[in-house]
């Protein structure tokens, strides 16, 4: 906190938190380079985009209102499997598409999110883990509707705005992708410096305090859940609609665990961890593809492991507590 | 003459006994504890692969590998405990989770680099491996020797709970540890040593699994999510609840294959959302 | 000694609770009239703290009544008593660890305007949210450190912050938990000039052990022994009393 703070005024102060700063936006125009610099692997960064939207709507009730999902890829795969199925069936127009997953993914978040907002610790866990298990065996049985383990046949969406067809280079995809991931982005960072925001920091940060100071804290949680449920379908559609396959991976436990993965790995609670995370995670995966799975999860291990022992807060909280120590010196 | 569902009946309570060991310690430490472990199959994987190794390298009979098993697990857990688990007592839960699923992750890795991916077989005596007919069900003499089992860990584990000194010290810790050190209890040897004991009962369910279902390094997390049922089901820190839970999963999961093939896993999970929403801290758990 | 109801601003009735064979409060009546100053007091595990955990909400009773300003509460969750004007600060604090201390109280401003919920406008274009919280900083004299970390505060300064935080709230009746526990002397005086301080309508109850303190500030005194009251009355009263003196007081005399 600089000295300079205690001249502001308390509104402009807390304004000044939630100006955009130098670089943020380089990072966002940074995106952009991978048309130009890596062009064979737009459609990874097409993965990566929408991976990052998820690893964001997980940093939202995780990293924000300390919920912790071992189910959460529930959301992606009722978007991705909405998604899929609205195309075979209705028609391939991507906007109504995302429209209708989203809305179907963020109805089953606002009814689960009654039961979530209800127990703590163990119990959460377990049972965010037995919802997602659940949804990944009934979603297996009925075949018939999602094709089961052999995946979702005949998705087939049309171009972007009627123009830009999504073919195998990902440009289009990517394109399209990396939009919807900063508008979803600029609406998370609205809910995070808004009176919402502060609410949900104050569950993460001191849950007994909350009733204490009159807060309906069962509420705001269920609110933040059905948002992030929104999200995360939104992520799922997106997939489904750039890759136009959908497959039961896309509501596994696989996927829920790797997202939490991700996010601690850059750093939960920062807005910006989940998508450092997904990038690095995804690009580190994409270049070791060769080896076995059980390496892969052998290097993830003692990722765990280092950074709960060493890197509390992930990559972005690590980051800032070198600055921290720099600028002191 | 019994009808079949006796037979399905006395499977599913072997395969519960067989959980019932494989879980009770995980719930013992997290009620003394609470420490998310969710490295404990990995435990048990250990106890398992001791088995394998003594019995296919060294020729060591099945049984003498069992107190083996049990060993070497128990001692895996204190090298762990004294190293990492001891600095994340007061830590989040998450941070609790993403460090035991990261150890898990590596003990997966560890096992396939040195025993490989697929299931290893071992040489139980020929007279544990057969069957005989009662009163018209078949009876597998490897399932009622792990109901065996199972009952005289339950004994012990009652018995050495309410009629031993440690066991005592256990109690007064779950239940106040505050004033359990201020009786001048020594808390922190007491939470090793029974952390101790249900890795080695972890060790020992893992060795005696491997008849029954087998063994291979993804142990460690195809029996972590039942584990974890009969834990969050039965109520953290209850050796009855376990025991109930275990029987009830492993019934409920034998029957549900057996009568309606097409829902899989699907009831136990169904089972235990359930059970969790209507008592959250378990059958038998406390808060 | 009894006031006509409306003018009591909080009472319990009958209040039980037990744990197991524990019983931690027993047959508990009092009333707070409005704008009192009373002082809770008694032996450590007497029950003080579960007695305002029953006031409040934290724990609920296992027979008796709680009414504040003539409505019953006892079925209310804490954050309804909250609202309807009860209000507690803890013994420990219980803070926003990483919240700075304009964020804290201007989230108790928010929640008590009902404006928790909104996620569209930023924080800041709530002014008048924003400039109570910082008033109320003020008036406990954090302003100056309104935008440190809550938990990079001095000690003696989390705990105003703890009396800001229900401040905020509005409340019509305060319950303070040892407000200057942990304090060191010195300092606690800057903590009892704001206690001192606050409106005449509040009405308050506080426990604390320094009795200096208790005969300064409170107009009455309830002392309570193993959940159950064992005696009440005015300072001069209770420090008369013998057998205060003798489970509490000790022999000398205080006042």
């Amino acid at each position: 906190m600089a000295l300079s703070d205690t001249a502001l005024t308390p509104q402009a102060y807390i304004r000044s938190q939630s100006r955009w700063r130098p670089i943020e936006i380089v990072f966002w125009l940074s995106l952009l380079l991978p048309y130009v610099l890596f062009p064979n692997y737009l459609s990874l960064a097409s993965q990566i985009a929408i991976t990052a939207m998820f690893a964001l709507s997980l940093d939202l009730i995780l990293g924000y209102a300390g919920v912790v999902s071992l189910g959460h890829a529930a959301f992606f795969g009722i978007g991705a499997y909405t998604a899929g199925i609205f195309s075979k069936f209705v028609w391939g127009e991507l906007f109504t598409g995302l429209l209708v997953a989203t809305a179907l993914a963020a109805l089953v978040g606002y009814v689960t999110s009654f039961i979530i907002a209800r127990f703590r610790h163990l119990t959460l866990i377990m049972i965010t883990l037995g919802l997602g298990l659940l949804l990944h065996e009934a979603a297996n049985s009925a075949s018939w509707l999602t094709g089961g383990s052999d995946g979702l046949q005949g998705v087939q969406v049309w171009p972007l705005l009627g123009v830009f067809k999504f073919d195998l280079y990902g440009k289009t995809a990517y394109g399209y992708s990396l939009a919807m991931l900063f508008l979803v982005f600029l609406f998370a960072r609205r809910i995070i410096h808004s009176p919402f925001g502060l609410a949900l920091r104050g569950i993460r940060e001191n849950w007994t305090r909350m009733p204490a100071i009159g807060a309906a804290s069962r509420a705001h949680i269920r609110k933040i859940y059905t948002i992030s449920a929104a999200m995360a379908g939104l992520a799922g559609a997106l997939i489904a609609q750039t890759t136009e396959t959908v497959s039961l991976e896309t509501l596994s436990f696989e996927r829920s665990a790797d997202v939490l993965v991700m996010l601690v790995l850059g750093g939960a609670g920062r807005l910006y961890g989940g998508l450092i995370g997904a990038a690095v995670f995804m690009i580190a995966r994409d270049q070791f593809s060769g080896i076995a799975p059980q390496f892969w999860y052998f290097w993830i291990g003692i990722l765990l492991v280092v950074v709960v022992m060493a890197l509390p807060n992930g990559i972005l909280g690590g980051l800032s507590a070198l600055i921290a120590r720099w600028r002191r010196k | 003459m019994l009808p079949p569902v006796f037979g399905v009946l006395f499977d599913g309570i072997a395969y519960g006994m067989l959980l019932f060991v494989l879980s009770v310690g995980l719930s013992v430490t997290l009620g003394l504890m609470n420490f998310v472990n969710l490295a404990h199959c990995a435990f048990a994987m250990v106890g398992g692969y001791t088995t394998v190794t003594l019995m296919n390298q060294f020729g060591w009979p099945f049984f003498a590998t069992l107190p083996m098993a049990f060993i070497v697990s128990a001692l895996a857990s204190v090298v762990f405990e004294r190293t990492l688990y001891r600095r994340l007592y007061r830590a989040t839960d998450l941070d609790q989770v993403l460090l035991t699923i990261g150890l898990a992750f590596i003990s997966v890795a560890v096992f396939a680099w040195f025993y490989g991916t697929t299931q290893q077989p071992i040489n139980v005596p020929s007279y544990m491996r057969g069957s005989f007919a009662f009163l018209g069900i078949n009876i597998a003499v490897y399932r009622l020797f792990l109901i065996g089992i199972g009952i005289v860990v339950t004994l012990a584990l009652v018995f050495g709970l309410e009629y031993t000194r440690f066991g005592a010290q256990v109690r007064a810790a779950v239940d106040n540890q505050r004033m359990a050190r201020g009786l001048g209890i020594d808390v922190d040897k007491t939470f090793a040593l029974t952390f101790a004991l249900g890795s080695g009962l972890a060790g020992l369910g893992g060795a005696l699994a491997i008849e029954i279902v087998g063994l291979d390094p993804v142990f460690a997390f195809t029996y972590l999510v039942y584990v974890l049922i009969i834990v969050s089901v039965g109520g953290l820190g209850s050796i009855v609840g376990s025991f109930l839970a275990a029987i009830l999963i492993g019934v409920s999961d034998i029957a549900g294959k057996y009568y309606v093939p097409e829902l899989g896993a699907f009831l136990i999970y169904l089972v235990m959302l359930v059970i969790l929403m209507w008592r959250p801290a378990g059958l038998f758990g406390r808060r | 000694m009894t006031a006509p109801a409306t003018e009591i601003a909080l009472s319990a009735r009958k209040l039980e609770k037990r744990f197991g064979s524990l019983v931690v409060a027993n047959d508990i009546n009092l009333a707070l009239p409005k704008g009192a100053r009373y002082a809770l007091i008694g032996p450590n595990g007497a029950g003080k703290t579960t007695l305002i955990n029953l006031m409040t909400g934290m724990l609920f009773p296992d027979g008796g009544k709680i009414t504040l300003e003539g409505e019953d509460i006892t079925a209310l969750e804490p954050q309804s008593r909250v609202r309807r004007g009860l209000a507690r600060t803890f013994q420990i604090n219980t803070l926003f660890p990483g919240l700075n201390a304009l964020e804290a109280v201007t989230l108790a401003v928010v929640e008590r305007r009902g404006i928790a919920g909104q996620f569209w406008r930023n924080l800041s274009a709530h002014r008048e949210s924003v400039d109570e919280a910082y008033d109320i900083l003020s008036r406990l004299k954090l302003g100056d450190s309104c935008y440190r970390i809550t938990r990079e505060l001095p000690y003696g300064r989390q705990r105003l912050l703890e009396i800001a935080l229900a401040l905020a709230t509005r409340p019509k009746v305060l319950l303070l938990d040892e407000p200057a526990a942990g304090v060191p002397h010195e300092e606690s005086g800057e903590i009892f000039e704001v206690v001192a301080g606050l409106s005449d309508d509040l009405t308050l109850l506080f426990i604390e052990h320094d009795m200096h303190v208790v005969f300064r500030f409170a107009t009455h005194i309830i002392v309570l022994v193993g959940g159950a009251i064992f005696a009440e009355g005015s300072p001069a009263e209770i420090s008369a009393h013998p057998g205060v003196r003798e489970v509490y007081l000790g022999t000398r005399k205080h006042g």
